[in-house]
């Protein structure tokens, strides 16, 4: 039967998670060759001199990681302010077809924050409030250019640790936006249109239905804006319900063909990483313990998935399909919740099933993935997430053995952790901090949809999504507010900023040491041992900062449902 | 100074490239390769009136016709959405009494999941084949056709929804109602 059907459901997952695995291999190749090309001439070479005209006299020469990252800050500063003045414009710009009017300015701030930071998440419906011009204009432009910064910053990361300078993010944003992402948007674009997504510039269209009541028909230029969205783990919908709306996502095929674009880029940037550090073996690695943490995650959301929908016990309804409350009968068993682990084990956001009416154990798993945010996690930083874990690894690893601990032959000191902890513990505070504002004061108090620990929940969801940079939600939470609004704006942009600015600063410290020779007692990083330890690590500060807040929210509402 | 006029030139070149040429591009090939779904998948009657999107789930109330599940957004193709209600609020098994109510199910006959649930969108065109079939005797009766014939009807437009032969098949409420009325 539908949901029950463990066959069809796993079927699903593998063919998935195998292809896209396989895919990885040849597209990490690539994002090799063009985000660090290696040869002076060429036609990668000639793209570089074109980039190098197109960004002017800042394009030239290679940089540490201060001047790095002031580039990166004043290009996102640029992105945050055309964005939002394209949002704040909206009424008096053209493609507007059906007269969208303006929008409020804690939106307009929230909205730049989010797109800029590639977070996406929504206070808005796509199809009420925002116009074709502002989808594509300021919405699907920054979901290229805010996800080509994540891989030019991860690209910086990679060569410091090669011991180079980290590069000139000008070209490196081209290079990303230009070689990588315009590329596989346009084919996984073109793909989605021969699936029946809609792809028009027309407003929307009157029906009369066969019962002569009249339905407004919202379509869009839906399938270009969903292609980058997906590829570039962005995550905004063009429409309120994102990719659970026909429109979106019209069939099994192209769920199928989303899925994958979710994932594939963040496997990817794991060979990327390993190609220029040199040491690819240490990326098998780091490979295969992100794809333990996901393999778990999966099998816990498909297990809690498949049990009915609680609130029917004692109803004559039919109990074999599993939860089916807010999904989408045409993606077929299985499909929602690997949706769901996918889109927050990487920052996508995007989601096929409604998150707040999973089941709660189910809607505990996409929390773990985004508390610890670095199952390949998004374009580029889900594997600059990793790096922060790593040298806490290498750390932890080299108090046990009492040795200072080395990371790629470079020592990792007292500074290098100091920084490494200070992300950790941002992104910590980030969560918890803001929940438990909101949780006690008016600010939150009043906005969930729904009674008791599942409202507690909603606003636990609503922070860890705004500080992982992901962008899903549980929905029902009333969040188009001017708190909500202003809070997980600020949230989002220093959980986006710090988490890249002080990893590269460690990768600039690291790039500066001297490399030491590889002895006996040195800690080998592409051993299955090594892996061990970096699961280890991340199992253990994930679960000692946040199990507490997951008992008081779904763990809480499972127990209600135990009787 | 350098480093603001490279992220403006760089913004420029990027909105020109992904936003005018890519869409551009994506629209081009959408006129030519598929112009139907990419404006919408309309459906239309003989009078050329648009009466609704082959995948948008519509309003169905009288008897004659197959009804598609619960939507939280009134079937709104405007502002669609789900309930994002917590699988374990009173309101859902509220809302699930009042369709066991309307499609007359009983503890002999328990009614398909997907007819107590709203999906995501609100919009799902699909119910499953379990749910239609749940519903054949009511539009036969309303009708005054043999069950088997609007079963046959069911049949007919029953497709499973992946490669994987054991999903259950769906039924697209819309074609299958279009379907009755031009029998």
């Amino acid at each position: 039967m539908l949901a029950n059907s463990p066959f069809a459901g796993s079927s699903l997952a593998v063919l998935v998670l195998v292809g896209c695995a396989l895919l990885s291999w040849p597209l990490g190749r690539w994002l090799r060759a063009a985000m660090d090309p290696q040869t002076a001439s060429g036609p990668l070479a000639r793209c570089d001199a074109w980039f190098r005209r197109l960004g002017g006299g800042a394009t030239a020469g290679e940089h540490g990681w201060r001047r790095y990252c002031v580039q990166l800050l004043v290009f996102n500063v640029v992105m945050f302010t055309v964005g939002v003045l394209l949002l704040a414009l909206q009424p008096g710009l053209p493609l507007n077809p059906d007269g969208k009017g303006a929008l409020e300015w804690s939106l307009v701030f929230h909205t730049g924050a989010s797109f800029t930071t590639n977070t996406n998440l929504q206070h808005y419906s796509g199809e009420v409030a925002m116009s074709h011009g502002s989808q594509l204009w300021a919405l699907m432009w920054q979901q290229f250019v805010s996800a080509a910064t994540g891989l030019a910053a991860l690209t910086a990361l990679a060569r410091g640790l090669a011991g180079r300078p980290l590069g000139n993010f000008f070209v490196d944003v081209q290079r990303a936006t230009f070689l990588v992402l315009l590329p596989l948007s346009l084919l996984v674009a073109c793909l989605l249109v021969l699936g029946g997504m809609p792809m028009t510039l027309d407003g929307a269209v009157q029906a009369t239905t066969l019962e002569g009541a009249v339905q407004t028909i919202a379509r869009g230029p839906v399938a270009a804006f969903v292609a980058i969205k997906q590829l570039g783990t962005n995550g905004g919908g063009f429409f309120g319900p994102n990719s659970t709306h026909p429109f979106e996502n019209p069939s099994f095929a192209t769920n199928v063909v989303t899925t994958m674009a979710l994932i594939v880029l963040p496997m990817a940037c794991v060979w990327l990483f390993g190609r220029i550090v040199g040491n690819r073996r240490h990326a098998v690695v780091l490979f295969a313990a992100m794809s333990v943490l996901l393999l778990a995650k999966l099998g816990v959301a498909m297990a809690c998935e498949s049990a009915p929908t609680p609130a029917f016990a004692g109803l004559p309804v039919a109990g074999d399909v599993g939860n089916l409350e807010g999904k989408e009968l045409r993606f077929g068993p299985g499909a929602a919740p690997l949706w769901a682990v996918l889109t927050t084990c990487t920052s996508n956001g995007s989601v096929n099933c409604m998150h707040d009416s999973l089941n709660p154990l189910t809607g505990l798993v996409p929390m773990v993935g985004m508390w610890l945010n670095e199952t390949f996690g998004g374009v580029g930083v889900g594997m600059i997430n990793l790096f922060v874990y790593l040298v806490l690894a290498v750390f932890v690893a080299g108090m046990m053995v009492g040795r200072t601990p080395e990371y790629l032959s470079r020592r990792v000191e007292v500074h290098e952790v100091k920084l490494a902890v200070l992300a950790m513990f941002a992104h910590a505070l980030c969560i918890l901090g803001g929940t438990a504002l909101f949780a006690a004061t008016s600010w939150g108090i009043g906005t969930p949809n729904d009674p008791g620990a599942h409202g507690f929940s909603e606003i636990l969801y609503e922070f860890t999504s705004a500080a992982a940079n992901n962008g899903s939600g549980f929905e029902g939470l009333g969040d188009n507010t001017v708190p909500w609004n202003v809070a997980t704006g600020l949230v989002m942009l220093l959980a986006r900023f710090v988490p890249i600015v002080l990893p590269l600063a460690i990768a600039g410290a690291l790039a500066g040491k001297r490399t030491t020779a590889a002895s006996a007692g040195t800690l080998a990083v592409d051993t299955p041992t090594f892996g061990v330890m970096v699961l280890a690590t991340i199992v253990f500060l994930g679960a000692l900062t946040f199990l507490p807040a997951a008992a008081l929210g779904p763990i809480a509402e499972h127990l209600q449902t135990v009787r | 100074m350098n480093d603001l006029f490279a992220s403006l030139r760089v913004c420029l070149a990027t909105m020109l490239v992904c936003v005018v040429g890519y869409t551009a591009v994506v629209l081009g090939f959408a006129a030519v390769c598929a112009p139907d779904t990419a404006s919408g998948s309309l459906l239309r009657a003989k009078d050329g009136t648009v009466v609704g999107s082959r995948l948008l789930a519509q309003a169905f109330t009288r008897p004659e016709y197959f009804w598609p599940r619960p939507s939280a957004c009134d079937w709104n193709g405007a502002a669609a959405g789900g309930s994002n209600l917590s699988p374990c609020n009173p309101a859902l098994a509220e809302r699930a009494q009042q369709a066991i109510a309307r499609f007359g199910a009983s503890a002999a006959n328990p009614l398909p999941a997907d007819l107590a649930t709203a999906s995501g969108s609100g919009l799902d065109p699909h119910i499953s084949a379990a749910a239609a079939r749940f519903q054949v005797a009511r539009v036969a009766a309303a009708r005054n056709l043999p069950a088997a014939e609007v079963q046959a009807v069911v049949d007919r437009l029953a497709v499973a929804p992946g490669p994987f032969p054991t999903g259950e098949r769906l039924v697209n409420v819309l074609e299958l109602n279009l379907a009755l009325e031009r029998r």
